[in-house]
């Protein structure tokens, strides 16, 4: 099955969205990345005839943009932010942990491509660094013993609870929150 | 904490609050909506605005009201609300807070925005990397369309306003307006030449207004209480309302904090955040994010309002504010913000493109012990040739970490040049981009 027949109702919806065809091209190329874990050529030509784009005009916008593989990543894609406002309260160091627990250094992935790992610009949290994003997912405030356990738990269920849920922080003290009640 | 009425940050500071539709129409919301469509005629909302004296929060502080106001009057084809959620200044977390925590103060501050300017249709650009904020927005619109307060014939009124989110994909240049709306086309995220602006011809080359997550979030407010209210907080006549700002680096309490606009640095660092992590005092902030320049302890009694940190040679900004502690390199920190500016220069205009390239290997340079006294001339002559030369100002940004280290600090660089010149270890450095 192509990938367009795959997600036919999905891309139908997302078509809905915009009156000019070639803004769906961002949210099409998530939906072939989701598929496959990056964008394969094929998906690109498919998505470029779908949209009556020529394939270079698909492949100029793809290399854009950071968050697109162009090649197969790890299960566990880790990117960790080192900007300043991170590097300030210890990213260097968390990447360093990352290099030697996982034996990766920045554009690897590990030999049972279970993990890859990218260093990156900042991410938006800058209050709760040091912080990284695997796939979906934010963890931040990381110390070693943290770590670990995220490497751990990804490794055994594949997904942590020590990822971050909706952003508030700091979290209001009770006594804040009786005085806003 | 709080000596003062929270705004944007109410209710999710009330107990268990979680941003439902439920929970955030038991607060009155929606009230705003409710009151508005077809009850004041739209060109009054965007008087209202006006006369509130909000400016936009993303960064630039323009104010809102006038920037509606640019919309031709007469166009008859459709127009485009794009809300700005990009969030990518580094320094700057709190579009993330008001969007995972209270998502229908933004949708409902989107549906008002769109009624006045007369759009139907609505785009929410949220930077890629929030996944988990795209998701809580898609269920929060779902929760609104069901309830009639987003889609056709909204309660009854016959405006419609459709709100969709659409992803970026990790580029920091997304966040300047026009590029956003190449973005959102389809295209790679490079700055328009304006004029024209988006006002006249933005996405699809259709009257268009651009506005931050919380320029929109103030609008339900500000709309229920008045502009007269809004007016009369934080520091009139220029700077009105409160601010989310995000404190970060080496403080007790790194966090958002939502005061009104006008109180000093050191109030916001020492009281709000709890004060510097160790005993080690401060040595430098940043007010307004990473394309903000440098300030000293001597500014902490800056007040935090558009004009005050202008007048001391900063800028407000997107209200990210870091502390950086004494014993921390300001040349590292200059470099750390450098290589952030050269990873995401988006390559359209040369002086940017080249600029950030030759200013980020001088710097490694200097950092690494191999510079060159004239490489500080170098530097300079370089931002001045890169400043006010770009399509955008991302120009003026990537220079402000390098111009403002230099100015205050300039014995840290000497300092580093002095080294390598003792230890003889000027090397020449391999040329061409890496």
């Amino acid at each position: 099955m192509t990938f367009l027949e795959k997600y036919k109702d999905e891309i139908a919806d997302i078509l809905s969205r915009y009156p000019v065809m070639r803004s769906a091209l961002i949210p099409l190329l998530y939906v072939a990345q989701r598929d496959q874990g990056y964008v394969t050529e094929s998906a690109m030509q498919e998505i470029a005839h779908l949209l009556r784009l020529t394939p270079p005009q698909v492949y100029e916008t793809i290399t854009f943009y950071t968050m697109f593989n162009l090649k197969p990543v790890g299960k566990f894609h880790i990117q960790v932010c080192k900007s300043l406002m991170c590097a300030l309260v210890g990213s260097d160091t968390v990447i360093e942990w990352i290099n030697v627990k996982l034996g990766i250094a920045s554009g690897e992935s590990t030999a049972d491509g279970l993990f890859s790992l990218s260093v990156v610009e900042c991410l938006a949290a800058c209050g709760t660094g040091p912080m990284m994003q695997i796939n979906e997912d934010y963890y931040e405030q990381l110390t070693e013993g943290k770590l670990d356990r995220i490497l751990a738990d990804l490794r055994s269920t594949g997904t942590s609870p020590l990822k971050s849920g909706p952003f508030m922080w700091p979290e209001p003290t009770p006594a804040e929150r009786a005085r806003e009640a | 904490m709080p000596k003062h009425e929270l705004i944007l940050l109410k209710n999710m500071m009330q107990p268990g609050y979680t941003g439902s539709l439920t929970d955030y129409e038991k607060t009155g919301g929606y009230q705003a909506l409710r009151n508005t469509l077809g009850k004041i005629a739209p060109a009054d909302v965007t008087t209202i605005v006006r006369k509130s004296g909000l400016r936009g929060r993303g960064g630039a502080g323009f104010p809102t009201g006038v920037k509606w106001g640019f919309l031709p009057k007469d166009y008859q084809g459709p127009r485009y609300l794009c809300c700005n959620a990009d969030e990518s200044e580094p320094g700057t977390f709190k579009d993330r807070q008001l969007m995972e925590r209270d998502p229908h103060q933004v949708l409902e501050g989107i549906v008002l925005a769109c009624y006045a300017i007369g759009s139907e249709t609505a785009y929410i650009y949220i930077r890629g990397e929030m996944v988990l904020g795209s998701k809580i927005l898609e269920q929060a619109i779902g929760e609104a369309r069901v309830a009639g307060y987003i889609g056709k014939n909204i309660l009854g009124t016959g405006i419609n306003v459709d709100v969709w989110v659409h992803r970026g994909a990790g580029a920091y240049i997304c966040g300047e307006e026009t590029a956003l709306l190449e973005s959102l086309e389809g295209k790679r995220g490079l700055p328009r030449i304006k004029p024209p602006f988006p006002a006249t011809h933005g996405l699809y080359n259709k009257p268009t207004v651009v506005n931050n997550v919380e320029t929109l979030a103030n609008l339900p407010h500000i709309i229920t209480r008045g502009p007269e209210w809004f007016a009369a907080i934080g520091s009139p006549p220029k700077s009105t309302g409160t601010r989310v700002f995000c404190v970060s680096g080496h403080v007790k309490r790194p966090g958002n904090y939502e005061v009104p606009m006008g109180m000093t640095v050191r109030e916001l660092v020492y009281e709000y955040a709890g004060g510097m992590r160790s005993d080690k005092p401060m040595k430098a902030f940043i007010p307004g994010g990473a394309s903000a320049p440098f300030l000293t302890p001597a500014h902490l009694d800056v007040k935090l309002d558009f004009e005050h940190v202008a007048a001391a040679g900063s800028m407000l900004g997107s209200g990210g504010v870091t502390v950086m502690e004494e014993g921390t390199s300001m040349v590292w920190a200059a470099l750390r913000l450098m290589e952030f500016f050269y990873h995401e220069s988006c390559g359209k205009c040369s002086p940017c493109r080249e600029g950030s390239s030759w200013l980020v290997q001088t710097m490694r340079r200097i950092f690494a012990k191999r510079g060159r006294m004239e490489d500080l001339e170098t530097l300079l002559d370089l931002c001045k040739n890169i400043a006010g030369r770009t399509v955008c100002a991302f120009g003026d940004a990537e220079v402000a970490p390098i111009q403002s280290t230099l100015k205050h600090w300039r014995h840290e660089y000497v300092e580093l040049i002095n080294q390598a010149e003792a230890a003889n270890l000027i090397r020449p450095e391999p040329v061409g981009r890496h």
